[in-house]
């Protein structure tokens, strides 16, 4: 497998008069769990059809595990496994059902079909529903069974278009969890397009943040949050203005504001954070909360520069 | 390829038969229900005449495209209303495997049920109205069934597909399919209507005689012509990119 088993040089697709995906260069390394940022409709969706060979791009070229796209879309197919934006079960047939036919699609050996099938339905919890039809089923057990078929085959590479969209906040997680579990143990390369940040956060090594169709930012989560600055959220009380003050005239920080029972404090680039929180309670400032920016503060930052930037907006 | 078909048409006569309420409820109404009617009741009914008619091969040979024509509607777009078009079409299956899989469990289905009445339906008069000898349709018959009988099933699973291809719902499918039949069973109407008196009485030669053999040809052969140009157009119109955005 090549180290890197995704990459795009100047991605463009265009619908008509729309440029779904502008100009995209990305590059997945192999093992690496890749997050694929945007909000609805930023070109998520159509990017992984294109890496699967199921849309033409309109310019611009791609290699899936050093396949051309889409020249050579079936050889892509035939490595890689896929949960696209509907599940795509047979809701008439059993959990073993859908699994079956998928492995046969596979060529697996009747033998090896069957004991993966019962070893990825043990995993994920279903072994004791498999021979119900799963149109009976909650969305959150029939996304587990679709991350099933995507894994079903042992792919070098899986495209997971938003897996927990739509789940309830206790199907989300358990989804996540077992996601990341099965990853871990077969090792492969996930290409995760997802709008939820604290999802990326969680499980992805690598984050591309996309809007309109274009790329805004590429890295680690951590380096993406250096990258817009070190934030704060301070929820204090007893904060005057000469606490205020002094906390203004402090090296590290690059600016502070009180609104709404809340001290935002933006920190100098390698500042910590401690020295500030050290120096308003020796101000007797009462602490009842720190949140450092997360992933979603640096999206949404991206988010608004892309719309005061955009020629459109 | 091979194994790819088998798999399609697996899972395809399985969606078939749950589609109907469960496996026993789908074996029952798409399997039993046609063959008692088909293979049993008109027979019985019928007689020995049964056996004999020259209609038998007309009519035996043309029901698969009443019996593929109810249920070809369903293939694509029933699919892309269900969601599962995608990600059957993001395996690694190829495109004919995925289209002539769809053609062979439709085609499948209609002749095979076609024969089945057709030995049944023998059986049946056999053993319901004993005759000195045994009861046997001609050679000419069984030969009209079993080849007319899937060159009909083809022309109805190809056409259908070809359409089910094109239509954003299964009821538009279904719409289409059913007034592309009227217009055949209409237009052949109107055509025999249609003829002159003399053309009339050379129809009837062409079907009696030294003559039936040939006509029966040129007749298969026009159906395969027609078979090959539909499946042509399925092929041609079946497109990953197309299927997914359509």
């Amino acid at each position: 497998m090549p180290e890197i088993v995704i990459r795009t040089e100047a991605l463009t697709r265009d619908f008509d008069a729309l440029r779904a995906v502008d100009n995209l260069n990305l590059e997945v390394p192999a093992g690496t769990i890749f997050g694929f940022l945007g909000p609805n409709g930023s070109g998520k969706t159509t990017t992984i059809r294109m890496l699967l060979g199921l849309l033409e791009p309109s310019a611009g070229r791609a290699e899936v595990l050093g396949f051309d796209v889409p020249r050579q879309a079936d050889e892509i197919r035939l490595r890689a496994g896929a949960l696209l934006e509907h599940h795509g079960l047979y809701e008439r047939f059993s959990a073993w059902d859908n699994l079956e036919f998928y492995g046969r699609v596979w060529r697996l050996p009747r033998r090896e079909r069957h004991a993966r099938i019962e070893e990825l339905l043990r995993r994920l919890d279903l072994w004791e529903r498999r021979r119900e039809a799963v149109g009976r089923w909650s969305r959150g057990m029939k996304q587990k069974l679709a991350v099933a078929r995507a894994l079903l085959h042992r792919p070098q590479i899986v495209f997971l278009d938003e897996p927990t969209a739509g789940l309830d906040p206790v199907a989300a997680p358990s989804l996540r969890q077992d996601l990341a579990g099965l990853v871990q143990r077969e090792g492969v390369t996930v290409f995760l397009t997802t709008h939820n940040l604290a999802e990326a956060e969680k499980l992805c090594h690598l984050v591309a943040v996309i809007s309109a169709g274009r790329l805004l930012a590429l890295g680690r989560p951590d380096e993406l949050r250096a990258r817009a600055g070190l934030r704060a959220e301070i929820a204090a009380r007893l904060v005057d203005e000469t606490t205020l003050d002094a906390l203004r005239r402090r090296a590290e920080i690059a600016a502070a504001e009180w609104r709404d029972g809340r001290l935002l404090v933006e920190l100098h680039p390698g500042a910590e954070l401690a020295g500030v929180i050290a120096m308003l309670v020796e101000s007797g400032v009462r602490i009842e909360e720190v949140r450092k920016a997360s992933l979603e503060d640096v999206f949404l930052t991206l988010i608004e520069e892309e719309k005061r930037c955009s020629p459109t907006s | 390829m091979l194994a790819d078909l088998v798999t399609i048409v697996w899972k395809e006569w399985k969606e078939l038969l749950l589609s109907r309420g469960g496996l026993r409820g789908g074996l029952v109404s798409t399997i039993g229900i046609p063959l008692v009617m088909l293979g049993i009741y008109l027979p019985w009914q019928n007689g020995p005449e049964w056996v004999t008619t020259p209609l038998l091969p007309v009519a035996w040979s043309w029901l698969p495209l009443l019996l593929v024509g109810a249920l070809v509607a369903d293939s694509f777009a029933g699919e892309r209303e269900r969601k599962t078009l995608e990600t059957l079409l993001a395996s690694r299956l190829s495109d004919r495997a995925i289209l002539f899989g769809k053609m062979a469990a439709l085609a499948g289905y209609g002749w095979g049920l076609a024969v089945s009445s057709l030995l049944l339906g023998t059986v049946t008069v056999n053993a319901l109205h004993r005759q000195e000898r045994l009861l046997l349709p001609g050679a000419n018959t069984v030969a009209v069934i079993v080849v007319f009988g899937l060159l009909s099933s083809l022309l109805a699973a190809s056409g259908g597909v070809l359409i089910s291809l094109r239509a954003t719902s299964v009821r538009q499918a279904a719409q289409i399919n059913s007034l592309a039949m009227l217009a055949l069973i209409l237009g052949a109407v109107a055509l025999a209507k249609s003829l002159p008196p003399s053309w009339g009485a050379r129809l009837a030669a062409a079907f009696t005689g030294p003559n039936l053999v040939r006509t029966e040809l040129v007749a298969a052969a026009g159906l395969i012509v027609i078979d090959a140009a539909l499946i042509a157009g399925a092929v041609a119109r079946f497109q990953r990119a197309r299927l997914i955005l359509d």
